[in-house]
């Protein structure tokens, strides 16, 4: 049988063709957060239900728990103790192991579950978090749902849903020095817009892909939402494999044999048919930078704000009203653009590889005077890598403050912001307003890019700061 | 859930695009671990003039007194992105919303709505802004939403015809609790899993066998 990477885990998954052309599909892993995992597990409880398959399901603190060394349940979120405590509560009732704040595996979920091996190629995986489709990165088909398809999957094993519609984006070429894959899923996002990948799910491939590391591939693979697509997709290699190797919860001995022949026959067929190809090319990508209040208005770091849209009146007052809101007008320069904090963290730039590519620009420089920078490691394990290595002493000597782990500032939850107005550079995937503070003005970059322009205070081009 | 079959209502225009769920719902807006009490902050950024004080912004279209009570609102193209909270339609359900017409939704946000019984209706563009002209003629023009027979009427004549897919349509007409329809194919369920186990053993196996003894060691 011919077919995309997608028809095949699919295939393996199919329980029943449930109503009309819903299939009821096989879910292999459930990963909750105290954000809205919470309350689905707490949903399911009340409904006198019990998990299915709990020793699938996993849970973690990460979306509003306090950043602080010294922290405790208190959250600087008014209510966000609730949420710690009713995740916990609930996880423990129904028998699903929980990363707590304290345990040394806790962090950001999309982080976390392919660092303890939770995620595997060829699983179905979901979590109610729309960074989910990073995960597609070593080869699961991983979605991002709501709290009552959350409760679904717990109840059931299940989801019911329509085979998505499949989209390839071939990436040739070699990304230049100081470009990044998350240059590049901007560059995407720019050049396709904000709902090119509507409903479908992206497998990307192609020399650039096959060249980067996982990690590179999870920051590729985590902005697929916000390119509007159902999930992304990466087919396994043996990156992948390495990857995995020895990880908690990878299989081990005669099953992992079995898994490792498995994965690496998981690919999409040379005569394999998607409903939309796109290709591209790695080599054209510069370091980008947002300018506006949605990730499709971005520009090349050297780039001006673009005058025109093209779209008519309605898409030229979105336009206005971004301007606006951004503080900048049409042909304004992004790099030399003052900034008031830097940022760097989140599921899309928060691994051990993002933190050494920003500690190699900062090591033996100073931010800039009234420029505020954080740094929140993407896990409590990447924090100790990394602190291990040193790299904590470059964030802090450089006048970072160094954080414990949690989704942090990516966006506020009524508890910690950069300040109405403020200008931020940030390593995150969303420039929505108000996204990180009420009135706060988000500039999306890589993590490179942050530590230079925190530097330079001001948007700086890191090709620059070439060492 | 609400059954839902056939609504008239008012509609309201919000023709903006890439509306996301943090502006639906901002994440401080979410203070309880419960499904209620959301409506207040529906839209809160925008519909206040300061958010601490509550004060309405009468600029803002939810805010004008000719929209008291619509419960079809008409957007733009994407709405719904950004993050995967469901609590940007219970928001939404809550203050009274029970349609969206718009050019396209997030996939997951248009699931949460079939979740949730509010109607996502995707029609093309032109369609979604001709309604939006006649409702912003005419404030108090009656819609009716007609799920069964997937058209929006104004009184008898017929403003345009939509797609939904059938399994969405069912869910939304018969209201019913979707895990207890998937729960009786428990057996089948738990036949499919007991098969896989032989097919794919790792994937049982491993989150049985916590290795982390081994790696630390």
């Amino acid at each position: 049988m011919s077919g995309t990477l997608l028809d095949k885990i699919w295939e393996t998954h199919r329980v029943a063709g449930g109503h009309g052309g819903a299939d009821l599909v096989l879910i292999d892993r459930i990963l909750l957060h105290e954000r809205t995992g919470g309350i689905a597990l707490k949903s399911l409880l009340e409904s006198g239900r019990e998990v299915m398959a709990p020793e699938h399901a996993f849970a973690v603190m990460d979306h509003i728990v306090d950043t602080h060394v010294g922290r405790t349940d208190r959250t600087i979120m008014p209510t966000g103790t609730d949420f710690i405590r009713a995740t916990r509560r609930a996880a423990h009732a129904a028998g699903v192991r929980l990363f707590d704040l304290d345990d040394p595996a806790q962090g950001i979920v999309h982080v976390i579950s392919p660092e303890l091996g939770i995620v595997q190629p060829g699983a179905t995986l979901v979590c109610p978090d729309s960074h989910t489709c990073s995960q597609g990165a070593l080869g699961a088909l991983a979605w991002g749902i709501g709290s009552t398809e959350a409760e679904h999957a717990l109840a059931t094993s299940t989801l019911s849903l329509r085979r998505p519609r499949t989209m390839r984006i071939r990436i040739e070429g070699v990304l230049a020095p100081g470009v990044t894959a998350k240059d590049l899923a901007l560059a995407l996002i720019g050049r396709f817009g904000a709902g090119g990948g509507e409903g479908h799910v992206v497998e990307y491939s192609g020399s650039a892909v096959s060249a980067m590391d996982i990690e590179a591939r999870l920051t590729l693979c985590n902005m697929a939402t916000e390119f509007a697509a159902f999930s992304a997709l990466i087919a396994p290699d043996s990156r992948t494999v390495d990857y995995l190797r020895g990880r908690r919860f990878a299989p081990a001995g005669d099953d992992w044999v079995k898994a490792e022949e498995n994965w690496l026959s998981l690919r999409s067929d040379d005569d394999a048919v998607f409903d939309s190809e796109l290709s591209f090319d790695a080599g054209t990508v510069a370091p980008m930078v947002t300018w506006g209040t949605n990730p499709q208005q971005v520009v090349p770091i050297d780039g001006t704000v673009p005058d025109r849209n093209a779209g008519g009146p309605k898409a030229q007052e979105n336009w206005d009203r971004a301007l606006d809101y951004m503080g900048l007008v049409p042909g304004d320069r992004l790099t030399g653009l003052k900034i008031d904090a830097a940022f760097i963290g989140s599921c899309t730039n928060s691994r051990i590889s993002d933190l050494r590519r920003a500690a190699a620009i900062l090591k033996g420089r100073k931010v800039a005077e009234g420029v505020k920078a954080i740094c929140v490691p993407g896990s409590t394990m990447v924090k100790r890598q990394a602190e291990a290595e040193g790299l904590d002493r470059i964030f802090r000597d450089a006048g970072f403050e160094w954080r414990e782990s949690g989704c942090s500032m990516c966006f506020f939850a009524g508890g910690e912001s950069f300040g109405p107005g403020e200008r931020v550079v940030s390593s995150t995937n969303r420039n929505f307003e108000s996204r990180q503070g009420p009135r706060t003005r988000t500039h999306i970059a890589s993590p490179e890019t942050v530590a230079a322009s925190a530097v330079a205070g001001s948007i700086a081009d890191v090709r620059t700061f070439a060492r | 859930m609400t059954p839902f079959t056939v609504l008239t209502a008012r509609a309201a225009p919000l023709m903006r695009d890439n509306i996301d769920t943090d502006t639906i719902i901002p994440s401080r807006e979410m203070r309880t671990v419960a499904k209620t009490g959301l409506a207040d902050g529906l839209f809160a950024g925008w519909r206040y003039t300061s958010i601490g004080s509550r004060t309405p912004d009468p600029e803002f279209i939810l805010n004008r007194p000719e929209r008291r009570g619509f419960s079809i609102l008409v957007t733009g193209d994407n709405f719904g992105c950004g993050s995967s909270r469901e609590h940007a339609v219970w928001a939404l359900a809550e203050y009274g919303i029970r349609a969206i017409v718009a050019p396209s939704f997030n996939p997951i946000f248009r699931a949460n709505c079939i979740a949730n019984g509010v109607v996502p209706v995707s029609v093309e563009r032109d369609t979604v802004e001709r309604l939006a002209a006649m409702t912003e003629a005419d404030p108090s023009l009656l819609f009716t939403l007609d799920l069964p027979r997937q058209e929006m009427r104004v009184g008898d004549d017929v403003i345009f015809g939509f797609e939904i897919d059938p399994e969405s349509k069912d869910a939304l007409i018969s209201g019913l609790d979707p895990i207890a329809r998937t729960l009786r194919l428990r057996d089948q369920i738990l036949a499919f899993v007991k098969t896989d186990r032989q097919l794919r053993p790792w994937i049982y196996s491993a989150t049985a066998t916590d290795h982390s003894a081994r790696e630390t060691a």
